[in-house]
């Protein structure tokens, strides 16, 4: 058994019995990323010395009587999220050699867990990408079939989980990226409900809809990690107090919602019937399927790409060359180091977002572009919101086809943005969704979205348990050699 | 849309970025390609709708405006992120 493939709550297990220790289940994650990292390029950096140090606390702790589901897990967080004394960069040259002053309040809580940090996640620059092909340090590879990408833009978490260089990563999800890349790399990725988990120490990219979440090789697991670093933070005034209200256990009876225009045109035939076979399952669970229409979230992309933008633009205008970061410091004029450091140290596509959101902003578009936005992102919510009233959760394909190849179509920027088409509804209107594995197409994995209501994660934990104990789709991993 | 050469360079102005005449070009295509997508919001009918800015229905959330003292590891490496530094202060050009 190599122990890197454990599950947390397999792992946890072992611990517990003293069959190993956290020590050893870290060397574990440690040889697999050197054996396997140089192909898939996931990580960023890795920090040997200090997960060894952190995984000999937590067996000390151990031996004291301490326990904890988290206490010696290893995992790696997307490098967009605030480590301490460790590089930051979020995949960017402006922050290549970024050390955070600070850790991310998820990060405390999962240090206060006694989780093991083995090291910093690749991602499209600022998260801005659904591929991972915009890192400014290059593009990690699906570990399914290296000549395609990951998704994006946790694409390196999720590539790390699915070939077990750790037992879970953590990601973050402004319209789709912690689903796209559990999707396409045959993992269980969850973005919560937007206010359960705290931003601070996230690299703002577009603050009404960026969350932190998991990524895990089951959705048990996936609720382990989120629990931990759930919770209202004095930092983060949009945190919410949730009074949990747990559905009790068994999905009989429930009624889920097929958005027919999601399974419409435009959508991968493979991927159709994986996604109504995993449906099919359900029905036979005793589930109740009902066919329901959201005929605005077509326009979810369009509001996407004029809310992105605005707030990218308004967000990354902090890197200025001045304070951190890098700096056109030989320029003479105050307005030179701003235009020279951030032309230079910023990347194609988060550029192409700053000119998009500086745009649609400016005086004389404000109504046209961002009020529209805002005011048809209301018809979304209300849609979504509606329709949650009538059915317990609502199940989509994460992406309308499996992972495509590297390169096929990154200059065409129009394209890539419309990988987002069904994982943006969930955002605008700040609802959770998983994606779970849900079977293979022509060798590369499927994954399906389950939607459900505001602060409801414990219904999709439950849809994700019922699923994963009758099918082994969420088993399944590449064979990297 | 179309944008001309100097509508890119304004904008470019505006967000503070040096590009190349190449990225001037690029981006004013991309930009009318991707605006001309986001024209289709035009069909939605939103009289009368309100906006949505937020989604937790928070509203008003205070705090008391109290200075915290900040740990002196914290601040010390945070000021060290600058590119220059002169007494554990971060050291600028001229303004005026």
């Amino acid at each position: 058994m190599m122990l890197n493939n454990l599950t947390i709550k397999q792992a946890q297990a072992k611990l517990i019995s003293g069959e190993i220790s956290a020590v050893e289940l870290t060397q574990a994650c440690l040889d697999r990323i050197k054996a396997v990292d140089g192909q898939v390029k996931a990580c960023l950096v890795v920090c040997k010395k200090e997960a060894l140090f952190e995984a000999k606390k937590a067996d000390e702790q151990r031996a004291k009587g301490e326990t904890g589901e988290l206490l010696g897990i290893p995992y790696i967080a997307k490098d967009n999220i605030m480590t301490k004394s460790v590089k930051t960069t979020a995949a960017s040259k402006i922050l290549e050699n970024y050390i955070a002053p600070f850790d991310a309040t998820i990060i405390k809580k999962l240090r206060k867990a006694g989780a093991v940090l083995l090291g910093k996640a690749n991602l499209d620059e600022f998260a801005h990408g659904a591929s991972t092909e915009n890192s400014a340090f290059g593009t990690t590879h699906n570990p399914w079939d290296l000549e395609r990408v990951p998704g994006g833009s946790s694409g390196g978490s999720a590539a790390a989980v699915a070939s077990d260089m750790c037992l879970f990563a953590l990601g973050t999800d402004t319209g789709g990226s912690i689903r796209c890349p559990a999707s396409f790399c045959g993992v269980t990725g969850l973005k919560p409900t937007y206010g359960l988990a705290s931003r601070f120490g996230l690299i703002a990219m577009t603050s009404s809809t960026d969350v932190p979440g998991p990524i895990a090789k089951t959705a048990e697991d996936a609720k382990i990690v989120m629990d931990a670093i759930a919770g209202v933070d004095k930092n983060d005034a949009t945190t919410v107090d949730v009074q949990k209200n747990s559905s009790g256990g068994t999905i009989n009876g429930k009624k889920i919602g097929i958005p027919k225009e999601c399974f419409d045109k435009g959508l991968d035939n493979d991927v159709k019937k994986i996604v109504m076979q995993a449906v099919a399952e359900y029905e036979k669970q005793g589930c109740k399927i009902v066919e329901i229409s959201l005929p605005h979230n077509k326009y979810g992309v369009g509001v996407y790409y004029i809310i992105t933008p605005s707030e990218i633009s308004s967000n990354l205008a902090r890197f200025d060359g001045i304070r951190y970061g890098f700096s056109a410091k030989e320029s003479e004029k105050l307005i030179d180091i701003y235009k020279k450091s951030r032309g230079k140290g910023f990347g194609s596509e988060a550029k192409r977002r700053i000119m998009l959101g500086t745009y649609v902003l400016s005086a004389g578009y404000f109504d046209a572009y961002y009020l529209k936005a805002q005011k048809v992102r209301t018809i979304i919510k209300k849609e979504f919101d509606q329709a949650l009233t009538e059915v317990d959760c609502i199940i989509t394909p994460t992406s309308s086809h499996t992972a495509f190849k590297i390169g096929e179509q990154s200059d065409d920027p129009l394209k890539m943005y419309l990988e987002d088409i069904y994982v943006t509804g969930a955002s605008l209107s700040g609802l959770p969704a998983i994606s779970i594995p849900a079977g293979l197409a022509k060798g590369l994995p499927v994954g399906m979205q389950i939607i459900g209501s505001r602060f409801c994660e414990d219904a999709l934990y439950e849809m994700g348990f019922a699923f994963q104990n009758t099918t082994d789709y969420h088993k399944q991993r590449p064979e990297l050699k | 849309m179309k944008f001309k050469k100097e509508e890119i360079q304004h904008i470019a102005n505006l967000a503070r970025l040096d590009l190349s005449d190449q990225e001037l070009d690029t981006y004013g295509k991309q930009l009318s390609d991707i605006l001309g997508y986001i024209e289709q919001l035009q069909e939605v009918d939103t009289e009368g709708v309100e906006p949505t800015a937020q989604v937790t229905g928070l509203e008003n959330s205070w705090r008391e405006d109290e200075a915290r003292v900040w740990d002196d590891f914290e601040r010390v490496n945070a000021i060290n992120q600058a590119p220059e530094i002169e007494d554990e202060q971060i050291k600028v050009g001229r303004v005026l």
